[in-house]
């Protein structure tokens, strides 16, 4: 981008400059560290400038948004067309209180729709399973069988508001309950849009909500992508997750590198079922963590979407430019919570969306302040809605398209994230690739290092956490409590008994049976999980025969 | 030579956050403690047979799901049951401030909430363990 001739003239300008100002200010006050580094650690420079890009092209690396390699943003208008969806993760108790709290979202302005299950549910058991003793509802919804998923949506417009779920292993015994629930109501499938996280591989890799062992997770992940394409057109059947890989302890490099590392082994397990390239990679979306630094989070998503339209156009040789674009939903970081004084997580959790907004996003979730505490209370929810809609409407971020392309720090961020990213890329392929890698710890053991490294670097006062470490006070902080009910357990299970009561029993049996001998064979399982869904069949018995026909992940353990 | 501190560190439940239970492993650990990790979804018997067995000093409780108040005095009772009420068991994770004096009424030594220094929780196994 730069002449060679002026290059010259700042790189002298630059020497002189130290010679002669900096040494002074220096002299004068020296930094207040030996060292500055990234929340990931990542050593940060005192200035950046053009000599930083070197040979930076402009074209190269980021021509115009809306356009390959789609840096600046996916859309060539951004948020002056349309802006993000703020979509907010909720779900407690039974389907009747979350029920509520979606329309309490909807009512203040949110405008999509986020699941969160229950561990039961994630596992795959029924809430009156004896392996889900005191599991129900604490930190999401118990979703057990089709009734519960009509209680979860009843008077709420599926037809028009897009709905994402957090569920992985039992996703397909998830999504299938959505679509036999809007089949009753008469919702066209070609109609819905939503969302199945449906990542299997970064459950092995950290959010350890597994059931199945990697291959045929795989293969169900596969199944849902070909039932999608064909019959769900609109619905993004994986949400290709780095948020719990950062959660775990990665640094912000690692999410990336181990996230897109994920994306290419799904296209490459879609494109050996004899998928076409381009009927499913536009159904692959992705979703990224926001955490402390500001200018790292937003150079981690604009080099996701370099790497991944290069990837997608010169790699696997997608022809459609909407098989070539990185779409994502941001969550605000949990893990950088503190439950000292938690009404500051307010500001953490405003730098962190607004960094989610200057990278780009499709969709924004925003943590609450009192979540190092609980699944969050009404006013805390309203709160974190709150500051989506300031940086939408009153900021001024949202006006004009990628507002710090060309940041010389920037700009040098995104290239360095970017070819971490790559490096990381030889690594796991030299394991074999990404399964493998997961067998051997590669993953795990990456993120616990790094997880470790952090805390000691709070520990060592290396870092600040502002009210851990530093800027103390002695208080004891109240949050109003949100509990889940024995009521609402009871009802919950009383619900699920009366419908393995009321159900046809042989209709059951059968479809419960095909079922299995689809799960032993190679026929695509969606239809028979949403035969066993319409006879009733619950999460548990569904899970259960594909337990008994796939056998059950045992982890590597290390730490 | 003085005989090293064995730990337990235990996930009970489905709870699948293993972060925080697996860097106070790896203090306790550069402490010069003996840990013994057990992997995720333990339950409570799985928990008690596994410290037994090992023979450690205490057992550590991981869990950030909310089901605390079902799996924590759980694993005390069955110490108790199994004759192994002297192995000391602290708790810790996602846990409102009102449970915390029911724990320690149900036998948890000690419980560490989000943003406990590592040398907090260091210093009370070192103290268990006497």
């Amino acid at each position: 981008m730069f002449r060679p001739e002026e290059l010259q003239a700042i790189e002298k300008r630059l020497r002189r400059w130290e010679e002669t100002t900096l040494k002074d200010s220096l002299k004068r006050q020296a930094e207040s560290r030996a060292r500055f580094v990234t929340t990931s650690s990542a050593p940060v420079d005192r200035l950046y400038t053009p000599v930083d890009l070197r040979d930076w092209d402009y074209h190269a690396k980021l021509g115009v948004p809306g356009e390959f390699p789609y840096t600046r943003g996916i859309h060539p208008t951004m948020y002056r067309g349309r802006l993000w969806t703020m979509r907010m993760f909720a779900g407690y108790g039974s389907a009747e209180d979350t029920n509520r709290r979606f329309k309490y979202l909807i009512e203040h302005g949110e405008t999509g729709l986020s699941v969160a299950f229950d561990m039961p549910t994630l596992y795959g058991y029924d809430t009156d399973d004896a392996e889900a003793k005191g599991e129900f509802g604490t930190c999401g919804v118990a979703v057990s069988s089709l009734r519960d998923m009509e209680v979860l949506f009843d008077g709420i417009d599926i037809g028009t508001v897009s709905t994402s779920m957090t569920i992985n292993s039992p996703a397909a015994v998830t999504w299938g309950m959505y679509l036999a629930n809007a089949e009753k109501r008469g919702i066209p499938w070609t109609g819905l849009r939503g969302t199945i996280q449906n990542d299997i591989l970064k459950e092995y890799q950290a959010q350890k909500e597994w059931i199945f062992p990697p291959e045929p997770s795989m293969r169900l992940v596969v199944d849902t992508f070909e039932f999608g394409t064909r019959h769900v057109p609109q619905w993004n059947t994986i949400s290709i997750s780095g948020y719990h890989i950062r959660e775990a302890g990665a640094t912000a490099a690692q999410e990336l590198a181990f996230t897109l590392a994920n994306g290419l082994e799904y296209v490459r397990w879609g494109l050996e079922r004899g998928l076409k390239i381009d009927d499913f990679a536009p159904r692959l979306s992705f979703f990224f963590n926001s955490h402390n630094d500001l200018f790292e989070e937003i150079a981690k998503y604009r080099a996701a979407r370099r790497i991944w339209a290069r990837e997608m156009r010169d790699t696997f040789h997608a022809g459609s430019p909407r098989s070539w674009l990185l779409r994502f939903h941001t969550q605000t970081a949990g893990v950088s919570l503190t439950a000292q004084q938690p009404e500051v997580n307010i500001v953490r959790t405003a730098i962190q969306a607004l960094a989610a907004v200057l990278g780009g996003t499709q969709s924004l979730h925003t943590n609450s302040y009192d979540e190092a505490y609980q699944v969050p209370n009404e006013k805390a929810v309203r709160i974190a809605l709150r500051t989506q809609q300031i940086l939408a409407h009153e900021s001024g971020v949202a006006n004009t398209v990628d507002p710090l392309g060309g940041s010389y720090y920037l700009e040098s961020l995104t290239d360095r994230m970017e070819d971490e990213a790559y490096r990381y890329f030889e690594r796991i392929e030299a394991l074999g690739g990404v399964i493998p890698a997961i067998r051997k710890g590669f993953f795990q053991q990456e993120i616990a290092n790094s997880a470790y490294r952090y805390q000691k670097e709070i520990e060592d006062k290396g870092r600040t956490i502002v009210g851990v470490n530093d800027f103390v006070v002695e208080e004891q902080p109240h949050v109003e409590p949100l509990r889940v009910t024995k009521e609402a357990y009871e009802r919950q299970v009383k619900r699920l008994q009366k419908l393995r009561r009321d159900r046809d029993a042989k209709k059951h049996a059968k479809a419960l049976d095909a079922l299995r001998k689809a799960c032993e064979g190679t026929a695509n399982t969606m239809p028979h999980i949403l035969d066993a869904v319409r006879a009733r069949a619950t999460l548990g018995e569904i899970c259960g025969v594909m337990r008994e026909a796939f056998g059950v992940w045992e982890e590597p353990l290390l730490y | 030579m003085v005989k090293k501190i064995r730990v337990l560190m235990a996930k009970p439940g489905l709870d699948g956050h293993d972060r925080g239970v697996k860097v106070v492993a790896r203090a306790l650990r550069d402490a010069g403690m003996e840990v013994i990790y057990t992997g995720l979804r333990q339950t409570p018997e799985d928990i008690v047979e596994a410290a037994i067995q090992e023979d450690v000093d205490a057992i550590g409780l991981s869990c950030l799901s909310g089901a605390h108040m079902s799996l924590f005095p759980e694993v005390v009772k069955l110490l108790k049951r199994k004759k192994a009420g002297d192995i000391v068991v602290a708790g810790g994770g996602i846990i409102p401030d009102e449970d915390i004096p029911k724990l320690k009424k149900a036998g948890i030594k000690a419980v560490f909430g989000p943003g406990t220094p590592l040398t907090e929780i260091v210093e009370f196994f070192q103290k268990a363990a006497k």
